[in-house]
């Protein structure tokens, strides 16, 4: 019931977004504004790099004890009126939430941006089960309309266009008027960002107050006063969590984080990284239920948390990766990922973060490409705030997939072959000395270069392939000239 | 100064790491090495027993025939005072992965790191150690310009050194990319087992290239320049493409990467 998989068909998903001229010129954000923003942002703040290192401490720390951290928020969530559900698959999580919102008899729940009710499958769950998810983030919105998954764990509709968007809308919001000025019959909708933003949240408003249950994620809890944290550009998650009669946060584990002095900290380079904003619109603390009192809130609080399988890479290579705080820089930056999207990588978590994650969590035989899909330029890693050894942990992952035999076979003697040879110094001067005279007396008949070359059509197909520039090899003409008594 | 017991007064004794795309598919960038190590007072030596610094292995996930070519590199190359390869990709391998490949072998670990800390990428070896500031006597009359590979970049800090070393060549002018930061789209295996990905990086890049208006793009490492070199060509453009050895030492006469050589001309490459 989780998100559908895809991950194992990473080649054709690449291929069918390579030829999709609306991603192309949607995903034009990414090596542009994205990138760029954030390191004009970081370079206006001098201990940018610092807060980083700091930022790495706190979520270490974390990490060695993160059971008593858990406990602890739990203690505060329970001593301000909350409770905490601690789950441990998908499918508890699932239940979990079910079980809540039927005690609520629940018809229409609006949504708050998650990526972790993304990982459990929850709004085609809720839906299975007659309760209607009513996604109130942009983002999110725009893709529960075109029924597709988050492209991007920050700007889930970012591979739509916004002309994309309006016929989205001309479609769903039969209802809404468009302005006009009286008496002109309604033209084309628009697709200024401006007109598509008023449409949405004026659509989106009603939906506020007809929800039974608000659910939303969590970008941080706070251990010390049991508090959940959500960061939003938009104000919905606001909204969503605290109109309704219950919220239910929905998160995972090592989003804990000791104290309100740890959450500046890591605030300071969360939303630089992501956005390459300072600070983000909202950030907002959620305590409990309402008090006698208070105003305004909801009336039940709720903190669903969820394991699915990260508990298990405690103290294993795979633990820096717990560091993550979804800010999508890694992905922002990511040669592959402008290329391909989001949707290639075939789950929940896409970029350079879903290629060391997924095959942990969706199985390495289904997620192989993923950790092999990447140049290992190393830009993920420079410009990931908490410093995950991005390309080291996907190197983990081929090792594990080689000794596996997950490697498909053609590719694993390929290499097998060449390395016997690379051990073997005289028979690899013998075989190159054969290859390289051949393919520089073809390549010259050729103009320099090849333009087919059978066994290379992975390169040839898009590329010329450059001859030897010589006959003979370095290392070959090397000895000649030392035999020789030249030099 | 001169007296034995000064190693600063011996000159280095240099063992070039050849690479094994400069050692198959461009033997002039060896050449070119050589040439700017001995100009700049080094003695260097190329050992027999190199072929490959085992990055195909090591990145396809096969440990244990990454750890064993990385044996045999070792014991070729601790003899010397320092390793110096025409490639921050190579150099970036020995000098950043090679010691973390032997964590559970104390005794190869030390050795590992001895090499480790001696290996260096041609232009960060003569910038930085040499603190060679102008080559006398190279020109090249060009517009150039120039792209930054990857674990050059990020595993060791090349990025000022070839520029800087490329301002004492006379009639060369060089002008930036955008993103000459950017990878290639090379990535080693990659670009065989995701060809239409790699081919959709690099053509943003050759975009990039284009639009500085240079008739000469540098690097300093093979893989990229083939990839690059591959599209340009591919592609029409009539941009050349060489290693920044090649122009560092004054040997970029013959054919660049890609072009035919003409007839027994090629063997300029091995004066």
């Amino acid at each position: 019931m989780s998100m559908q998989v895809t991950a194992q068909a990473f080649e054709a998903n690449a291929r069918k977004a390579l030829q999709d001229p609306n991603l192309r010129k949607a995903m034009d954000i990414i090596g542009g504004p994205m990138a760029s923003r954030r390191v004009e942002t970081a370079r206006e703040l001098p201990e940018f790099d610092a807060l980083r290192d700091e930022g790495v401490k706190i979520k270490n720390h974390v990490l060695q004890h993160i059971d008593l951290y858990l406990e602890k928020f739990e203690q505060q969530v329970t001593a301000r009126g909350g409770k905490v559900h601690w789950c441990r698959t998908p499918r508890e999580a699932r239940e979990t939430i079910l079980a809540l919102c039927r005690s609520r008899n629940a018809k229409t729940v609006t949504k708050g941006k998650s990526m972790v009710t993304e990982e459990i499958g929850l709004n085609a769950f809720l839906e299975a089960q007659g309760i209607q998810p009513i996604e109130t983030d942009l983002g999110e919105y725009i893709i529960q309309l075109a029924h597709e998954p988050p492209s991007h764990i920050i700007g889930p509709a970012l591979h739509k266009t916004r002309e994309q968007v309006a016929e989205l809308f001309e479609e769903h919001h039969p209802d809404y008027e468009l302005p006009q000025s009286p008496g002109v019959k309604a033209g084309p909708r628009s697709s200024d960002p401006q007109a598509l933003v008023t449409e949405a949240r004026a659509v989106l408003r009603e939906r506020y107050f007809q929800a039974d249950v608000g659910i939303t994620g969590a970008n941080f809890l706070i251990a010390e006063t049991g508090a959940t944290v959500i960061v939003t550009n938009e104000g919905n998650g606001d909204l969503t969590q605290s109109l309704p009669k219950m919220h239910i946060a929905v998160s995972s584990i090592e989003k804990v984080i000791p104290n309100l002095e740890d959450l500046s900290t890591i605030l300071r380079i969360l939303a630089r990284s992501a956005t390459g904003q300072e600070m983000s619109c909202y950030t907002t603390l959620s305590c409990g239920p309402k008090r006698p009192g208070d105003k305004d809130g909801p009336e039940e609080f709720h903190v669903v948390l969820l394991d699915n399988g990260r508990s298990e890479m405690l103290g294993t290579a795979l633990e820096p990766l717990m560091r993550c705080i979804r800010c999508g820089a890694c992905m922002n930056n990511c040669p592959v990922y402008r290329s391909v999207g989001g949707h290639a990588y075939g789950w929940v978590y896409p970029g350079p973060i879903g290629a060391a994650l997924d095959p942990h969590m969706i199985g390495l035989e289904t997620a192989r490409h993923l950790p092999n899909a990447s140049t290992f330029c190393g830009k993920c890693e420079e410009v990931c705030p908490m410093r995950i050894p991005l390309p080291d942990i996907m190197r983990h992952w081929r090792e594990q997939a080689h000794a596996q035999q997950i490697t498909p076979p053609l590719q694993r003697w390929g290499i097998e072959a060449w390395a016997f040879a690379a051990k073997r110094p005289w028979l690899y001067r013998l075989g190159s000395r054969i290859a390289i005279a051949a393919l520089h007396m073809l390549g010259r008949k050729r103009g320099g270069r090849f333009a087919r070359l059978p066994l290379a059509a992975g390169w040839t197909d898009g590329r010329d392939l450059p001859a030897p520039q010589a006959a003979e090899t370095f290392m070959a003409q090397y000895r000649r000239r030392r035999r020789g008594g030249g030099r | 100064m001169t007296s034995p017991e000064s190693p600063a007064a011996a000159p280095p004794r240099v063992a070039l790491f050849v690479t094994c795309l400069v050692d198959l598919y461009r033997p002039g960038v060896g050449f070119a090495a050589i040439k700017l190590l001995e100009d700049a007072g080094c003695i260097v030596e190329v050992p027999e027993a190199q072929v490959c610094c085992g990055q195909p292995a090591y990145n396809s996930g096969d440990r244990a025939d990454t750890t064993a070519i990385a044996r045999q590199v070792i014991a070729a190359f601790e003899g010397y005072d320092y390793v110096v390869a025409p490639s921050g990709s190579c150099g970036g391998m020995i000098r950043d992965h090679y010691p973390a490949l032997f964590a559970a072998e104390p005794d190869w670990q030390v050795r590992a790191g001895a090499v480790a800390a001696r290996t260096y990428e041609l232009t960060s070896f003569l910038v930085d150690v040499l603190k060679v500031d102008t080559l006398a006597g190279v020109a090249c009359d060009a517009k150039a310009t120039y792209h930054d590979s990857c674990s050059g970049l990020r595993e060791l800090g090349v990025k000022t050194q070839p520029r800087r070393l490329l301002e004492s060549v006379a009639g060369l002018e060089l002008v930036e990319m955008q993103t000459p930061e950017t990878c290639c789209g090379f990535g080693g295996t990659f670009c065989i087992k995701y060809g239409e990905v790699s081919t959709d990086i690099v053509s943003r890049k050759t975009a990039d290239i284009a639009a500085t208006g240079a008739g000469l793009l540098l690097a300093g490492d093979m893989g990229c320049l083939l990839n690059m070199a591959g599209r340009l060509q591919r592609e029409g453009s009539a941009v050349q493409v060489r290693h920044v050895a090649e122009v560092l030492a004054g040997m970029a006469d013959g054919p660049a990467i890609g072009e035919a050589s003409l007839g027994e001309a090629d063997k300029g490459a091995a004066p």
